[in-house]
């Protein structure tokens, strides 16, 4: 049998990274405050995982101003939506193999 | 990474629906503004039925005979006191729209102004200005009877392009309101009438089954 666990993705083992990874998957970009807002973390907890998913570069930063004040624009690349997808594939397989 | 497997093979199924149906609420969540206000809707179609009242009487006068139907407004200044009317029935509309809204989204604790809003208003937009401009143009050249048929396209337009951002109910409205106005455009002379059940009755009913249906 096929090992299910194989495209697990060491990176989604933070639910908070999962979660942003289900934003920016789901929309075509996310700015850090509204993020924040919506997954109610601070910003320092939010901003370390947004770290994380860069370095893996599953996302891409896109800085800009509003005015003066800075409005940081997040988005998910192939790499991450790929990752993402193999991941909760992995977790449905997961569950069917539990089911036999 | 051993650890990591080891720590997923003690999820128990439960947990793993759990995690997926938390991703699913989350992607829905952040794509949609669902704090749209069901009762907003009510009102605009009340608002929109008091002005439909108001604009009857001004087109028709205070007789009550109805043998002597007026079919065509072609009085500049009847046609201003229409503009009027209608002006101010959008404004009431939006504004308790935004009001009850942004109540509402309080309530749920979202922010009133997050990007599913954004691009909800935003996809909005271009249908109900064009249709606007539109209609000005028009109106401008004296085609008084496109104003009721054009309205209710546009509008409907616009709701069927809004509600990717929202929910899927708003289309259906939509779509209601696409079919009253090709309706309506085929019978000049009723205008009056076709724009009552379009942004007064459909207002009202669909208002009050998303009250019922979201709300509580």
């Amino acid at each position: 049998m096929k090992n299910p666990l194989i495209h697990f993705d060491k990176a989604f083992e933070n639910r908070i990274r999962l979660q942003i990874m289900s934003v920016l998957v789901a929309n075509e970009h996310y700015d850090f405050n509204s993020l924040k807002e919506l997954l109610e973390v601070t910003d320092g907890n939010l901003a370390s995982h947004l770290k994380a998913l860069e370095k893996e570069e599953y996302i891409t930063v896109n800085k800009t101003f509003v005015g003066r004040k800075p409005n940081t624009q997040y988005l998910a690349s192939e790499i991450g939506r790929n990752a993402f997808k193999r991941h909760l594939q992995a977790l449905e397989n997961l569950i069917k193999q539990q089911k036999l | 990474m051993l650890l990591c497997i080891s720590k997923y093979f003690q999820m128990k199924e439960k947990d793993i629906y759990a995690e997926l149906s938390s991703i699913r609420n989350l992607m829905e969540r952040s794509a949609k503004f669902i704090s749209l206000s069901g009762l907003s809707g009510v009102m605009a179609g009340v608002y929109a039925l008091a002005g439909s009242a108001i604009g009857y009487k001004i087109v028709y006068g205070n007789s009550k005979s109805l043998a002597y139907r007026e079919h065509y407004v072609n009085d500049a200044y009847i046609t201003w006191k229409l503009i009027a009317v209608a002006l101010a029935v959008l404004v009431l509309s939006i504004g308790t729209g935004v009001y009850l809204t942004i109540r509402k989204a309080r309530k749920n604790k979202q922010e009133f102004w997050n990007p599913g809003s954004k691009r909800l208003l935003v996809s909005m937009a271009f249908p109900l200005v064009t249709g606007g401009l539109f209609i000005l143009a028009l109106l401008s050249r004296g085609f008084v009877e496109i104003v009721a048929p054009a309205s209710l396209i546009f509008y409907g337009l616009s709701l069927v392009a809004g509600s990717h951002y929202t929910y899927k109910d708003v289309k259906w409205l939509g779509i209601m309101e696409i079919a009253l106005g090709l309706i309506a455009a085929l019978q000049p002379g009723y205008g009056l009438v076709f724009w009552t059940i379009g942004f007064g009755v459909l207002h009202i009913v669909y208002g009050s089954i998303m009250h019922f249906k979201y709300d509580r």
